[in-house]
């Protein structure tokens, strides 16, 4: 166990070196982009906002039965088979069909080739689930089917949200997808969440509604408050225009009323349907509904042909960049819910750094002085092993861009405490066979060999906690349970490659000398 | 180095982790553990007041006012410093926080809110079957791993030890009311780390020596062997405490809670693996015969 190659000598000083490098690389200023790696902070660290939110995909497993309710009657239709009291009910279509036709509908939905009930051979499972009863049909989603619409919300909710948080103009922020229905937000550096948190809160569904001319509600109108809440009125369902024809819309000031509006221009679709309806709607009010709340609705003077039109509503400059920004970006398939959320500011974050690079230095002194007080010559050696094995954690944190979080640094000198504990181990056993063996190189050798497997047993358990760690911690402790697990890896190489290397010297320069260790 | 008798105490230091066991299992179920908003819901803001006389009712008093549930006001760290939980948490209104800002402005004067956290139900829900999962996971792959390793008496001895040690842990936790959060966790599964590595390293003599002396008896041979890796025993466990004690000292407020559960699983971990381990190798009249059995099959 002491013999070591040229070669591996050579190896083992370069992979130190080169690891070591990335751990300075923390301190100092390089113009490439490869080598001058920094270690990533946390949010804990370097304050910011964690925003976790959740799709809420009722409204859209609505909006769907509703459009496939519209594909049925068609279908049926064109296939000349009658089908009647079509109602959509705890999540699921419900229809009559004539007695005659059973048979004929049920293979129509249930065949793998149904254009209506789509087939998807690799999950073998339909869209939709069929109950059959009598000549009463039951259609709801199946669970694949059901995956389907979540994904396809979730991939259109990430795309919004992230419009959203880039025109906002956020440092680095970190957008992902989190299971089927979540999106995960992360804001480094802002520690006021408010707008944000606002901003993706607002499913910005846009529409522009004639304002019905009739005092009570009735079929196809609607009662709708006002955004300020201090009136209603009733409300056409017919919408003339969504926000889906929007092409742009900026804050801009009115010259005339000297007020804060949103301008917006509409597509070439959108113009010719603003300019008819407005043509024909002369003298009338249009509400503009956001979020089924009125902003305004102002009266129609003359026909708006050019598509460009202005939202008015009692706007600061602020609100009214929100409501443009919204608008830009397009509205959310279903409303998001924040379901957590955690903000660090940047002055705590400052501090943690300080109260862990200052428990750091604490501990490794403490530690690296109890060492040399208890073996001396070979406790500088361990000392030097635990000083090349925080190097070599750090400059490989550095090197994967691996998230440094304060119970990552809580990590890092744990490291530092249990890390020694292989060398401690080799050095007690190197005494134990010293009293039985008079050549020392004999003695050292199987003082390594011996104590191996128990070094390998400590520190697999050790790694057993931090791999399950790692796969079920959230954040930050994800973060501790990396350091950890990196930290057993380098305290590994350090004690056999490092400690090992310099032990071997030593011992072989001093065979003849007495009480070695 | 002169040989101490622990052999001498097992039967005693059996009782009291009895007792000990017992009394963190009767605090566990009658007192419970004092969840943190990790696990239980609700926000936590920690602030920074203007002026050092601010007072801990003050800030009581006006939370209270704002309808928040069920809230708490801590001392955290300097004079200044409080960390205030309630269960509410209201993340739909972006304003919520702000509001709150602006009210305890208006009461005890300018603050700075430092940190802010705002889990739902249904996360903290989540985060707390993850928890579970995690350790009892770490617990099997432990459990996993010994047996591999060592032969069944070992494993059972080694795994009682685990349990204790998260156990009596844990039951302290109750005891103080201290607050179980996802750093907690993460303490947890290390000491079950630490805990295993401690016994797996006076096991691994134990079964050295079972080789050695065949006509020495397990009371004996493990008293040997705990005197063979005593010096290790304690260097490895001052180093760690050491360490661990300089993040309790000088590792900031957040960190409080996560050193001491550590510092609390190194001490009953080193102890366990004295006085729990091997007491039960010896009850499993555990001898030379048993290694080499399983050696042959």
């Amino acid at each position: 166990m002491l013999y070591f190659s040229k070669l591996r000598v050579f190896s083992v000083l370069i992979f130190t070196l080169i690891i070591s490098y990335f751990t300075i690389s923390n301190f100092t200023k390089v113009d490439d982009e490869f080598f001058s790696k920094n270690i990533k902070l946390g949010l804990d660290l370097q304050g910011g906002s964690y925003l976790l939110l959740e799709i809420d995909n009722e409204p859209v497993i609505t909006q769907r039965l509703q459009s496939k309710v519209l594909e049925f009657k068609k279908f049926f239709k064109d296939k000349n088979i009658k089908v009647r009291n079509f109602v959509i009910e705890d999540k699921s279509i419900i229809f009559d069909v004539e007695n005659s036709k059973i048979e004929e509908v049920k293979s129509l939905l249930d065949d793998d080739k149904s254009e209506i009930n789509p087939y998807f051979q690799q999950y073998k499972s339909h869209q939709f689930n069929i109950e059959n009863m009598d000549t009463s049909f039951k259609l709801e989603f199946s669970d694949y089917g059901l995956v389907l619409l979540k994904n396809s919300s979730l991939d259109q909710a990430i795309e919004i949200v992230r419009r959203r948080v880039d025109e906002v103009g956020t440092n680095e922020p970190n957008i992902l997808k989190r299971g089927n229905d979540r999106i995960l937000v992360e804001l480094p550096g802002l520690d006021d969440p408010g707008r944000i948190k606002s901003l993706l809160g607002k499913t910005a569904n846009l529409t522009f509604q004639f304002i019905s001319s009739s005092s009570e509600e009735s079929f196809g109108t609607e009662k709708l408050s006002f955004e300020d809440g201090s009136s209603e009125a009733i409300v056409s369902k017919r919408i003339v225009l969504s926000g889906d024809n929007l092409m742009d819309a900026k804050p801009t000031m009115n010259n005339q009323t000297n007020e804060t509006v949103v301008s917006f221009s509409l597509d070439r679709v959108g113009a010719k349907k603003f300019g008819k309806a407005t043509s024909n709607g002369v003298g009338k009010r249009l509400a503009i509904v956001l979020d089924g709340k009125i902003i305004s609705a102002p009266e129609v003077r003359e026909p708006i042909i050019g598509g460009n039109g202005q939202i008015s509503g009692n706007f600061t400059f602020q609100s009214a960049t929100d409501l443009a920004l919204l608008l830009r970006s397009g509205a959310l398939p279903a409303p998001l819910n924040i379901i957590e959320e955690r903000t660090v500011g940047p002055d705590l974050g400052k501090d943690s750094i300080n109260a862990g690079i200052m428990s750091l230095i604490i501990g490794f002194i403490l530690v690296v002085a109890f060492m040399f007080y208890k073996y001396r010559f070979f406790g500088l050696i361990a000392n030097l092993a635990l000083i090349t094995n925080l190097f070599l954690l750090v400059g490989i944190l550095t090197l994967f861009e691996a998230t440094l979080t304060l119970p990552g640094i809580a990590g890092i000198i744990l490291t530092v405490g249990m890390a020694v504990d292989a060398n401690v181990l080799i050095f007690e056993r190197i005494k134990e066979e010293l009293k039985n063996e008079n050549n020392s190189i004999v003695a050292f050798d199987s003082g390594y060999t011996k104590s191996r497997t128990t070094i390998l047993d400590a520190n697999i358990t050790t790694l057993i906690a931090a791999v399950i760690l790692f796969f079920m911690g959230s954040g930050p402790i994800k973060g501790f349970s990396i350091t950890l697990g990196v930290g057993i890896l380098t305290t590994l190489f350090s004690v056999y490659f490092i400690a090992r290397l310099i032990t071997a010297y030593y011992v072989i320069k001093n065979k003849h000398k007495e009480k070695l260790i | 180095m002169k040989t101490i008798y622990f052999n001498k105490f097992y039967k005693s230091f059996n009782i009291l982790s009895g007792i000990l066991i017992i009394a963190s299992l009767v605090f566990l179920v009658f007192k419970g553990l004092n969840f943190g908003v990790d696990f239980k819901g609700g926000t936590l803001i920690e602030l920074r007041t203007d002026k050092s006389s601010a007072n801990i009712t003050e800030i009581r008093d006006s939370f209270n006012q704002m309808n928040l549930g069920d809230v708490s006001v801590k001392n955290f760290g300097n004079e200044t410093d409080f960390v205030v939980k309630f269960e509410k948490q209201n993340s739909n209104d972006p304003q919520f926080i702000e509001e709150i800002k602006t009210k305890l402005s208006n009461s005890i004067g300018t603050v700075d809110f430092r940190r802010v956290e705002n889990v739902g139900p249904k996360v903290s829900a989540e985060l707390l079957r993850s928890g579970v999962i995690a350790i009892a996971l770490s617990l099997a792959a432990m459990l996993l791993y010994i047996w591999i390793r060592f032969e069944w008496q070992f494993s059972l001895g080694a795994i009682l030890a685990l349990f204790h040690d998260v156990i009596i842990t844990l039951g302290v936790f109750s005891v103080f009311s201290l607050e179980i959060n996802l750093s907690i966790v993460a303490a947890v599964l290390t000491i079950v780390g630490y805990s295993m590595n401690d016994t797996v390293v006076i096991f691994d003599r134990v079964r050295e020596n079972l080789r050695k002396y065949a006509d020495v008896k397990i009371f004996e041979l493990t008293n040997i062997s705990i005197n063979e890796t005593l010096s290790r025993t304690i260097i490895t466990s001052v180093t760690t405490l050491l360490a661990l004690l300089s993040i309790f000292i000088f590792g900031g407020e957040i960190l409080k809670g996560f050193s001491l559960a550590m510092i609390l699983g190194v001490i009953f971990g080193t102890y366990s693996s004295i006085y729990i381990a091997n007491p039960v190798l010896v009850s499993l009249k555990v001898s030379q015969r048993t290694i080499v059995k399983e050696e042959k099959e």
